[in-house]
């Protein structure tokens, strides 16, 4: 056989074989195509592809599909900026939505100046690693632990520990995807529409002096607030008060007045606080004595 | 003795390590009893499985052995009253050396109190079938006393189509300070054997090993000395080495089989009990009395009169160690043993059925504090350490990035019984087992909230 018979044989056969398996591959295309709405992905662009989940989906192309069937709105996505949403409605032509917007909240205001810590923990720095050892040593069992275990998770770089070792929430950056209620070892944190503006920034199932041996901002479970309050709306569950949010329009400031510890929040709609009148004052700025 | 050795070895497994013993501090006091205290704490969850129920009133009287709490189920047992006295209240919040707080019995003590049980029914045991035996272990309330507080009466009644064929009572006490087992071999060895007589009636057991470690050479000749010609129960010495005391760890030292992994000594024919759980049992079976107390190892830097205690079940630690003699300076408590007990936040936690020791350190004997922690540097200590051959290492660093369902899917987390040793032998200062008990209470969690 001579050298251009070979090259020609070889060339022949990989041209041959190129084709069958090209026709392999048109067949396939055309039997196992399929179809997909191109919105999806020109919806997919316009949203944030931070896959935070907060709008209830588990990322942000099942989220563009759900807007293109109508089961999701625009307005829900809470980390796109209004505009972009805004984009999208008219892409769609869809209604944009009612913004609701939530963020998420902590039940604990026992920072390391008014709650005690009975036993100093050493260890791995983080929540979840001091909640398995004995609790974490703070003295009220349901309280923060104060390692930011939140603030690593939060994707937004909403949540910050204050000097007393309390994560706080930046309502702004907020977008309730959820994270960092999973993560407390404690279940601190909830999610609340803003408009939810009465809050229990406590989780202490003990009562009167016993919980005020361990925190000075601990809901002692006067029963004040229940008592004050359009009936209903809040109820002493296992010593504590517990909102009815289904209630939420009979909420008013007249729960917090007269609330001894300050234990009960009232929430404005730009993320300040305010407690009651009645509520103590804490004037200590330095870290209580471990013990 | 070193050139004998190669020749005959001692038995034991592969792995683990040999932390500093510090037993010379108790092993060789006689077991003591304690003062009741004031007011006794019984939560109702002391064990593994459902909480017992109340079967008493606030203001109502009891009488030391009397029960106080039923069974809340087939894997719980109830609760027997240790002292005379008045019961306070049922309190829900009482600190648990955990730190969830739980339900509890309180019990003030009548100051008459007297440490003789006046409660109890003499019962012949031979005339007892099978099924009667075994409702009496659960009616006494026995749990694991080595630690795990396993209601013992499960592990009598093998699931369908398995038998228990050997015993294994672990008389090890790997655990350095602990020598409540060690004393309670000396003292009460009468009491051991008639308790693992019974047992192997109840379970219908061929054979029953003692697996003691060769630093208690004393306890082994002193169990030889009691038993019988071509008796059913021998008693082997084992290496003294951590986690020697492990069930799984006993079971491949004596009769080198190995546990499957995710399953249970049952899979292979065995039950393995603790030496306090056989002698206790021992004693208040033939008398249908209920376990009120335990014999529990007070040590450490921390205290100034180091012992082992015969204590209620319900004692608060803040009365223990003020027996004990506690210094002022002492900072640090645990619970169990220094390996695997717990660290406690408060001192009003009780002395539960499960608690063997309670080690007490001092601030300059506390080396750990200040020890960074460096990156792993894959020198592999670890993997030599671990007892059943897994990859702590690998599962460290997959713990440090989240990935929880991985370490278990593909690296047998589920097995590790968190003894440890490759937090003991790392360089780098890394806490592993803290790291898989993070993932471990994590999956636990997810799978929770899954169902």
């Amino acid at each position: 056989m001579t050298d251009v018979t070979s090259i020609a044989i070889s060339v022949g056969f990989m041209a041959l074989l190129g084709s069958v398996l090209a026709m392999v591959l048109i067949l396939a295309n055309k039997r196992l195509f399929v179809y997909e709405d191109p919105r999806i992905d020109d919806v997919e662009d316009l949203l944030p592809r931070a896959n935070c989940g907060a709008c209830g989906s588990p990322g942000c192309r099942p989220f563009a599909e759900g807007l293109i069937v109508g089961t999701f709105q625009p307005a829900q996505c809470t980390v796109n900026s209004k505009e972009a949403n805004k984009l999208i409605a008219d892409y769609l032509g869809v209604d944009l939505g009612a913004e609701n917007k939530r963020v998420a909240r902590l039940a604990c205001a026992g920072g390391s100046h008014v709650a005690f810590i009975r036993a100093s923990y050493a260890g791995l720095n983080s929540c979840r690693a001091a909640a398995l050892v004995s609790g974490g040593g703070k003295g009220c069992a349901w309280g923060c632990l104060g390692m930011g275990d939140c603030a690593v998770v939060c994707d937004f770089d909403a949540i910050t520990m204050n000097k007393y070792g309390l994560p706080i929430v930046n309502e702004d950056r907020c977008t309730a995807c959820n994270d960092c209620v999973e993560v407390c070892p404690k279940d601190l944190f909830e999610l609340h529409s803003i408009n939810e503006q009465l809050f229990v920034a406590c989780k202490n199932l003990e009562k009167g002096e016993e919980a005020e041996n361990e925190c000075e901002v601990i809901c002692t479970a006067c029963e004040r607030c229940a008592v004050d309050s359009p009936e209903g709306l809040i109820t002493m569950q296992n010593n504590l008060a517990v909102i009815d949010y289904s209630k939420n329009d009979l909420a008013s400031k007249v729960a917090i007045e007269r609330c001894p510890t300050g234990a009960i929040v009232w929430f404005d709609k730009q993320g300040g606080y305010q407690v009651g009148k009645d509520a103590k004052k804490i004037i200590r700025k330095e870290m209580l004595p471990i013990g | 003795m070193g050139l004998f050795n190669l020749f005959r070895r001692t038995k034991t497994f592969k792995h683990g390590v040999h932390p500093m013993a510090h037993k010379e501090q108790t092993a060789h006091l006689a077991i003591k009893r304690l003062p009741f205290a004031p007011k006794m704490v019984i939560p109702l969850a002391q064990h593994i499985g459902a909480p017992a129920v109340p079967l008493v009133k606030p203001g109502q009287e009891v009488v030391r052995g009397e029960p106080i709490a039923e069974a809340g189920g087939f894997v719980s047992v109830p609760m027997h009253a240790p002292v005379t006295g008045i019961v306070r209240s049922i309190d829900q919040l009482v600190p648990t050396a955990a730190g969830p707080k739980t339900p509890a019995i309180i019990i003030e003590t009548y100051e008459a109190s007297r440490q003789e049980v006046l409660y109890g029914l003499e019962q012949d045991l031979e005339s007892l079938s099978r099924e009667a035996l075994i409702e009496a272990v659960q009616a006494s309330g026995m749990v694991g006393l080595g630690g795990a507080a396993f209601p013992s009466h499960v592990k009598l009644l093998p699931p369908e189509g398995k038998s228990i064929d050997t015993l294994i009572i672990n008389g090890c006490e790997c655990e350095p300070y602990l020598t409540c087992d060690h004393r309670v071999m000396l003292e009460q060895t009468d009491k051991l054997l008639a308790g693992i007589r019974t047992i192997m009636r109840a379970t219908g057991a061929r054979q029953a090993i003692i697996g003691v470690e060769d630093n208690k050479l004393d306890a082994v000749s002193k169990i030889r000395e009691k038993l019988v010609k071509d008796d059913a129960i021998t008693c082997e010495a084992v290496e003294t080495k951590y986690p020697q005391g492990a069930e799984k760890m006993l079971i491949k030292s004596l009769l080198n089989k190995e546990v499957p992994s995710g399953g249970l000594p049952v899979d292979i024919g065995v039950a393995v009990y603790n030496v306090g759980t056989m002698a206790q049992l021992g004693e208040l079976i033939p008398q249908s009395r209920g376990l009120i107390e335990r014999v529990v190892t007070v040590s450490g830097p921390g205290v100034s009169k180091p012992g082992n205690y015969l204590v209620p079940i319900g004692t608060p630690l803040r009365f223990l160690m003020e027996q004990a003699g506690s210094s002022s300076d002492a900072n640090e408590v645990i619970v169990g043993g220094p390996m695997m007990g717990m660290t406690v936040a408060s001192l009003d936690v009780p002395v539960t059925k499960g608690v063997s020791g309670v080690v007490v350190f001092k601030e300059e004997n506390e080396d750990q504090k200040n020890r960074p922690v460096y990156p792993c540097i894959k020198c592999g200590a670890c993997l030599d350490a671990c007892p059943i051959n897994l990859n702590p290492s690998m599962l460290g660093q997959l713990a440090s990035v989240r990935q929880y369902e991985v370490m278990e899917t593909d690296y047998h987390l589920k097995d590790c019984f968190e003894c440890g040793c490759c937090s003991y032998v790392c360089p780098s200062n890394i806490p592993l087992t803290q790291y898989f008990r993070i993932a471990k209470a994590i999956n636990r969690e997810t799978k929770a909230v899954a169902a």
